[in-house]
């Protein structure tokens, strides 16, 4: 990614701090992140790093402590249409259909009814699920509903789509399967990722950029350029420049679990 | 005893375990009939007198009685209506009142000491009170079936409420709808197949509360028939009117478990 690309998301001085019975926690101390328009990143971390805090608070489904995010320059003051969200637990509609779902996500757009018809249809297909279109989501697998949730927070077209561990309900062929269907459609359709994960693989295999945490609190601890080709198939796990990067991101890991678990001990 | 408990009677005892579909529902008929069984055994032995316990039969033949004297029909209809308008007042006050409470903090905060605190005071004691504020008529007994089942089921639906994944609120605020399309368009579809079966065991609930609405100035119902027959030692019909209550719920139970199967098509665990 060449550095001529401009700022899309700008974490600024963004801190968090809980009140957990009474007393403060500081679940994120500060970070600053800048991420281009079209960047895949990573996020990666311990348990409890404030990876998930993060992703909320650029949703703007939870308000920082400190600092600002701003999208495109403008403050985030809460959530909107130029982001999408998947989460982990699916979180479809479950008494719509596959086809239900995804067309819920247009009621707020303005545009006309066979331009929705054709945004819809078009996302169906691009994640892979034509003639499921009207199933319920509990006859689908969790793979075809997390593709499900994909197409939904796509639809409408957002500019940036928060990932909030979004394979991590699914076993490990499902979601390999998933990581090269949402690099594809993340090719296809151009937008700019922000992915948590605790899978290491997973978080280099996607992305130009893994942002790793340091945990309690969170900070950015590691910020490592990811340069491999594109497009990227499963081959590409035993590189070994992706051996090497693997290496330096496990170690950053260890270290921060180490850390957290002599805290524990206290 | 080191029997193989994978075989015989054994395979039916294993925890967790299903058992044949036929043994299953066999199981529910047996213990009635057998309790059945006993009950016509000890009165036609004459080991308690008709008086503390009337044989089955005479119990059949009191339900045939009131049924051909069209007595039944009127108990019945008068006392379903009671229970339906006591239920729906309850349920049409309930329903906002639990998704509200269930979905915000203030009004958590601000109604649900009350009401736990209220849904313990005995409704039998109200029986003064309600006959004071609403009169001796149909009114009265509505408003005791109200009060009997108002405070629990606000309570249910509430949790009903907070049971649901909150990121169904989350994927909604960014997809970019009100706080109020939320909550009648997202929370309340993700609701409702819990608050489907509240309404079935409050429902449940409300026919208990029969007897006590109809234990002051009623002339007709289920209830109001029992309480007279107190008057007559009739204890045949205090037992077909039991009866025939529990009967009247269980109906009422298989209503609502049906329509909910038929409403909820989507929903596996409705199934």
């Amino acid at each position: 990614m060449s550095t001529a690309l401009k700022t899309k998301v700008a974490i600024d001085g963004v801190g968090k701090i809980f009140q957990v019975d009474g007393s403060p926690v500081t679940a994120i101390e500060r970070i600053d992140l800048d991420i281009k328009e079209n960047e895949f990143v990573s996020i990666v971390g311990t348990s409890g790093c404030g990876k998930s805090t993060l992703l909320n608070i650029v949703g703007g489904l939870d308000e920082p402590t400190s600092g600002e995010i701003r999208i495109d320059g403008a403050r985030v003051l809460g959530p909107g249409r130029n982001r999408g969200f998947v989460f982990q637990s699916y979180s479809l509609f479950e008494w719509m259909t596959v086809k239900g779902n995804i067309r819920f996500a247009l009621e707020k757009s303005a545009l006309g009814k066979a331009e929705k018809d054709e945004l819809v249809s078009h996302f169906v297909q691009a994640v892979g699920l034509s003639g499921f279109e009207n199933a319920y989501p509990q006859q689908l697998s969790g793979g075809m509903r997390q593709r499900v949730a994909i197409a939904r927070a796509l639809v409408y077209k957002p500019s940036i789509l928060l990932m909030d561990e979004p394979f991590g309900a699914l076993d490990a062929q499902t979601r390999g399967m998933m990581q090269e269907l949402l690099l594809k459609v993340w090719e296809d359709h151009k937008v700019t990722v922000l992915f948590v994960t605790h899978d290491v693989d997973e978080a280099i295999f996607l992305a130009d950029r893994v942002i790793v945490l340091a945990s309690r609190p969170g900070k950015v601890k590691k910020d490592l350029t990811i340069k491999l080709p594109r497009p990227r198939s499963f081959e590409l796990v035993t590189d070994p420049q992706f051996t090497v990067y693997k290496r330096e991101i496990l170690t950053d890991i260890r270290e921060e679990t180490l850390k957290v678990m002599a805290l524990d001990r206290k | 005893m080191s029997q193989n408990p994978r075989q015989g009677i054994g395979r039916l005892f294993r925890l967790r375990q299903e058992i044949p579909a036929s043994i299953f529902s066999a199981a529910g008929f047996v213990v009635p009939v057998a309790l059945l069984f006993l009950w016509w055994l000890i009165t036609s032995l004459g080991l308690v007198k008709p008086l503390f316990l009337p044989s089955p039969g005479a119990v059949l033949e009191e339900g045939w009685r009131q049924l051909s004297e069209g007595i039944l029909v009127s108990d019945a209809s008068v006392s379903i209506y009671r229970i339906l308008i006591g239920w729906l007042a309850a349920t049409i006050v309930a329903v906002p009142v639990g998704i509200l409470m269930g979905n915000f903090r203030i009004i958590e905060g601000a109604l649900e000491p009350l009401i736990s605190t209220v849904r313990y005071m005995p409704v039998v004691a109200l029986i003064p009170l309600s006959i004071l504020w609403a009169g001796i008529g149909d009114m009265q007994k509505v408003l005791i079936l109200f009060l009997g089942t108002f405070f629990q089921q606000s309570l249910m639906i509430m949790d009903n409420v907070k049971n649901i994944d909150r990121n169904l609120i989350r994927a909604g605020q960014t997809l970019g709808f009100s706080n109020f399309e939320i909550l009648y368009r997202i929370i309340l579809p993700a609701a409702l197949p819990g608050i489907w079966d509240t309404f079935r065991i409050t429902i449940g609930w409300t026919w208990t509360y029969l007897v006590v609405a109809e234990l002051v100035a009623a002339s007709e119902g289920l209830g109001r028939r029992i309480m007279d027959a107190q008057r007559y030692l009739a204890t045949d019909t205090i037992l077909f009117g039991t009866l025939f209550i529990g009967l009247m719920g269980l109906l009422t139970d298989y209503l609502f478990k049906k329509s909910g199967r038929a409403l909820f098509r989507w929903n596996n665990q409705s199934r």
